[in-house]
């Protein structure tokens, strides 16, 4: 995770976490094995407006792999676009370097880079029909005729418009419009993929479909997928390896199972599904592991990653779907135990959702599957047990300290 | 009066105000201006009805030279007119940045003055011996003999000149509202400059072309403001004709004929190129 695989083989870590550079080795997704698709190398760009300067990507490190699907995931404003746009070439980055397959693309125009860009808003032509569209890059490619309709052919099979070649683009509907839009780019056959959102207009079932659909293509042709999401869910089902962006900088980078079970800062933790935060000061540090200090009966376990000392405060997390909730006065037998009592109860069909505020004053959320057993579900103002394993307790890294190297020109207020 | 009822007559309450417009002012019109070609009589003595239809004959043969001048003088204004407004509307649109707005009103601004005010200060500055050609002329610069004013040049150019910006603007339209992301839709797929230009902002500006052919092909033909100021005898338009049958010879049944054959030229005209080109196509600027 967060490792970039440099050319030399050196592993450089930059999740813009501000931990130390032995932490972030724990293993995780594999880096791209040999010469990587896309390479950015300490890439960063600034706008300059009206007030003043916007820092919109900051020092990004990130090697994708041949024929991976990688996403790139964050709230609005916090760069995705604007990377995307400088690996198409329509924007330069400040300071770095993009790589394509190893080859430097600072001052090679959009029309000479291959890759290819899916638009949000598509951009399909209006003046030409969908055969035309989809023909274009390859007639600028000056392809023969026969060879342009054959694949044209190929590639509206793959997405399922054939018979709709005669179309206008405004005769067809969203979903259409989005199908042919992918297979503008993909009947180029270009070195990647670069999507910016593309099922942002979708509803939510054509959505669901389009995201089967995308993922099959994308094993069908093997070409690099880098796309760009704020939906986790999207970017956690469909991505080889993602990355989570905050203002600019790379927060983590791993498999979608590695950044949604083991979210390396607050800030992951919160943006990617419901997460619980607890903090507390290190008790004792055995084997690898930190004890909390809590209170009598309780006990909190988590996994260190680097050293810790006694006295030290921690933050860590755990997914609610991991948590037990007992109720009765006897602590269960569990590595991991803390006292609460429950706030809140939601139904939700299939499970209940309780949420319940800790002895240490934080407030957790616990799901229960509703198997129709009677008093399974608490009642609020019921004390209660939270249990879980002590590998699912996982230690977020310290918030970075404001201002740590060059300070943000738009910082402020996004605590 | 049932619901059904009025929804079927909402469209015909609608149309009615336009309807009784165009009645009013342009079909009542055109049949008094048929019915007066086709009078034979005289100012003093009052005009009678006797469809007298060799009006138009010898109407014809007597001015076919200033009509078809009229035509070519016409044609090569507009063509005039797309080759300098549509760079204009490009460079307005595409590198205007934030001051588009003060660009266009600067494209306008000189026609907050009368058109006949505009079209004498050029010939103020054209004169023979005005400022320009008298200094040049002076300085030795230019021979004696030579002249801008009461060529065909000098009309065309009055003519270019006076009906620019009802070229320039709907082209404007065209490009300002084309969605910026196709043209980097279409540098991501391999096209050049060049290409961009021609695949995808020309043809998605030809509505605009077309509009600003309407507006200004017209108004240019029948113009006859700029031939009488900057031309001569031999540049004299079918404009001027009538204006003289009607103002000065007092012929009106003659004025009535050669204004109807150039507004039927005209409108067949424009009939033929909406149908060539579509006019979903010319009215489709808007849609884009
Ligand atoms: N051309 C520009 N000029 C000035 N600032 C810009 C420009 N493009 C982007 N920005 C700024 O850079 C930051 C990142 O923008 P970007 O479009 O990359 O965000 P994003 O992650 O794609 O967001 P969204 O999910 O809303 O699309 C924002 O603060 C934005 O205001
Ligand atoms: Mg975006």
């Amino acid at each position: 995770m967060s490792v970039t695989q440099m050319p030399q083989g050196t592993a450089v870590v930059d999740t813009g976490s501000g931990l130390p550079a032995g932490a972030a080795d724990t293993g995780g997704a594999p880096a791209p094995a040999g010469l990587a698709a896309i390479e950015l190398v300490g890439v960063s760009k600034s706008f300059s407006s009206r007030d003043g300067n916007v820092q919109a990507v900051e020092r990004i490190d990130l090697a994708i792999g041949q024929g991976e699907f990688f996403s790139l995931l964050g709230p609005s404003g916090c760069g995705k676009t604007t990377t995307l746009r400088m690996i198409a070439g329509f924007e330069e980055p400040t300071q770095g370097r993009i790589l394509l397959y190893g080859e430097d693309m600072v001052g090679v125009p959009p029309n000479r880079r291959d890759v290819n860009l899916v638009f949000q808003s598509y951009a399909l032509f209006p003046h030409l029909n969908v055969f035309e569209n989809v023909a274009f890059g390859l007639r600028r490619r000056k392809v023969p005729h026969d060879a342009v309709r054959r694949r044209v052919g190929e590639v509206l099979e793959l997405v399922q418009l054939e018979g709709r070649e005669r179309r206008r683009p405004k005769e067809l509907s969203g979903g259409q419009q989005q199908r042919v839009a992918l297979a503008r780019a993909l009947v180029n056959n270009p070195r990647a993929l670069l999507l910016d959102e593309p099922l942002g207009a979708l509803d939510l079932k054509l959505r669901q479909a389009m995201q089967i659909e995308l993922k099959r293509i994308q094993r069908e042709v093997g070409i690099t997928f880098v796309y760009v999401t704020h939906d986790q869910g999207e970017a956690l089902t469909m991505s080889d390896r993602l990355v989570v962006m905050n203002e600019g900088r790379i927060e983590q980078l791993g498999s979608p199972r590695e950044v949604y079970e083991q979210p390396r800062t607050r800030f992951v933790a919160g943006f990617i599904g419901t997460s619980n935060l607890l903090s507390g000061r290190v008790a004792r540090v055995v084997g690898g592991s930190a004890l909390l200090d809590l209170g009598p009966g309780e006990r909190v376990v988590v996994p260190l990653r680097g050293g810790a000392v006694p006295g030290q405060h921690l933050d860590l997390t755990v997914r609610p779907e991991k948590i037990d909730m007992t109720g009765g006065p006897e602590p269960p037998e569990a590595e991991c135990r803390i006292r609460g009592r429950v706030t809140d109860v939601v139904y939700l069909g299939s499970s209940t959702q309780h949420v319940v505020v800790t002895s240490t004053g934080a407030s957790m959320v616990v799901f229960s599957q509703n198997r129709g057993t009677s008093g399974e579900a608490s009642a609020p103002t019921h004390d209660v047990w939270l249990s879980w394993r002590a590998e699912h307790s996982y230690l977020l890294a310290e918030q970075e300290q404001a201002g740590d190297e060059e300070p943000r020109e738009e910082t402020g207020g996004t605590q | 009066m049932t619901l059904r009822m009025r929804a079927r007559l909402a469209p015909y309450l609608l149309i009615l105000p336009g309807g009784l417009w165009l009645a009013i002012f342009f079909v009542i019109p055109i049949i008094a201006l048929l019915a007066l070609s086709l009078d034979t009589g005289n100012l003093i003595n009052g005009f009678r009805e006797t469809f007298h239809v060799a009006t138009y004959v010898n109407q014809l043969s007597q001015y076919h030279t200033q009509f078809i001048r009229s035509f070519v003088y016409g044609t090569i204004a507009t063509a005039a007119m797309i080759a300098i407004g549509y760079p204009v509307a490009y460079w307005i649109a595409f590198h205007g940045g934030t001051r588009k707005s003060a660009y266009l009103f600067l494209l306008i601004l000189p026609f907050f003055v009368t058109f006949v005010l505009r079209t004498v200060s050029w010939q103020f500055l054209l004169a023979d011996q005005g400022i320009v050609l008298g200094t040049l002329k002076n300085w030795g610069l230019l021979p004696q003999g030579f002249r801008v004013l009461s060529t065909n040049f000098a009309v065309i150019a009055g003519l270019t000149y006076n009906f620019l910006p009802y070229m320039v603007l709907p082209i404007y339209v065209a490009l300002e509202r084309m969605d910026k992301g196709l043209l980097e839709a279409a540098s991501d797929l391999y096209a050049n400059r060049r290409e961009v230009f021609r695949r995808v902002v020309l043809p998605l500006s030809i509505p605009g072309v077309f509009a600003g052919i309407l507006l200004t092909f017209v108004p240019a033909v029948s113009d006859y403001v700029n031939a009488e100021i900057l031309g001569g005898v031999n540049q004299v338009m079918i404009g001027n004709i009538i204006e003289n049958q009607y103002l000065v010879n007092n012929n009106y049944p003659q004025a009535a004929a050669l204004s109807f054959v150039l507004m039927a030229a005209l409108l067949i005209g424009v009939f033929i190129y909406a149908r060539a080109l579509g006019t979903e196509d010319i009215l489709s600027v808007s849609s884009g």
